[in-house]
């Protein structure tokens, strides 16, 4: 499959470690996350809300979402992780794909969506991804997900492929 | 029951044909294997022939030219097949369940029971 990408690359995103006020007023600190971390990052899937799911992950077991994370969070990959009190509530993954590109997923636990959280660890992911050398990004949402394809246009991703259930977006860094 | 598999030679494609061949052991359905090609698989019937050999499965072959979505949903409702079999989708480097455009349009049109197969 040949995927698009757009020609113009988008620059100055911010690299992890940071820390950030949500507009809830919490303060989160995002950092760089890698497989010392597929624990922790255990019990924050455990928590989240099945009808948060998206195409199929996280899975719904504490089992199956181990084994989901060892497969995707390993040294290949790159991850950003935000936590509120030191407790993981959101997570962005960056995972290879087999044409040099990677692909991008985020998920924020229920409590802390809507609060600006959700931007904020992309565009740090992005940031770091930036940093690793990376420079060709993509993603896919369901169509009717609206408030995460603003999100992802808001960042400076374009929407390059067009399915019944969902729509492909990608961004370009370098 | 009377099955139309849809087989496009991919991995996924094989898996499900596979679990197809598994099952109708048990309950003697009748299996009909409609092949088609993408644009990432090449026609693929004797593939679709050496699974059928390897199980010691008869079922008929059809071959499907054309728009592959299009001629599944219309071949499966014209031959009055009970139920349109396809693979389950791939998985997505990090995990997420993609459909292709075939899987996508028999799923939105067909008027048969269409079971993916994970």
């Amino acid at each position: 499959m040949t995927r698009r990408y757009p020609d113009e690359p988008v620059d100055s995103f911010p690299r992890p470690p940071r820390e950030i006020t949500d507009r809830e007023g919490r303060e989160l600190s995002l950092s760089e996350a890698g497989t010392a971390d597929v624990a922790e990052l255990v019990s924050m899937y455990v928590e989240f809300d099945p009808g948060d799911r998206a195409q199929g992950i996280p899975p719904a077991t504490e089992s199956a979402i181990r084994e989901w994370l060892e497969a995707v969070v390993t040294e290949d990959a790159l991850n950003v992780v935000a936590r509120h009190e030191g407790r993981p509530v959101g997570h962005v993954m960056l995972v290879p794909d087999r044409q040099g590109a990677s692909e991008l997923a985020i998920f924020v636990l229920q409590p802390y969506q809507g609060a600006g959280i959700g931007t904020e660890l992309v565009r740090t992911a992005l940031g770091l991804a930036k940093r690793e050398g990376l420079e060709r990004i993509w993603l896919t949402v369901e169509r009717w997900n609206s408030p995460a394809v603003g999100l992802y246009e808001k960042i400076g991703f374009e929407r390059t492929g067009d399915g019944s259930f969902e729509l492909e977006m990608s961004l370009r860094l370098a | 029951m009377r099955v139309f598999v849809g087989f496009d030679g991919s991995e996924e494609a094989a898996a499900a044909l596979e679990e197809v061949l598994r099952r109708i052991r048990k309950t003697g359905d009748e299996v009909t294997v409609a092949v088609y090609s993408t644009d990432e698989s090449p026609p693929t019937v004797e593939e679709a022939k050496a699974t059928l050999e390897a199980f010691d499965a008869s079922a008929e072959i059809e071959r499907v030219d054309g728009d592959p979505g299009a001629q599944l949903v219309e071949l499966a409702e014209t031959g009055g097949y009970d139920r349109i079999v396809l693979p389950g989708g791939r998985t997505s480097p990090l995990g997420k369940i993609q459909f292709d455009a075939v899987t996508e349009f028999v799923l939105l049109n067909a008027h048969t029971s269409v079971t993916l197969i994970r």
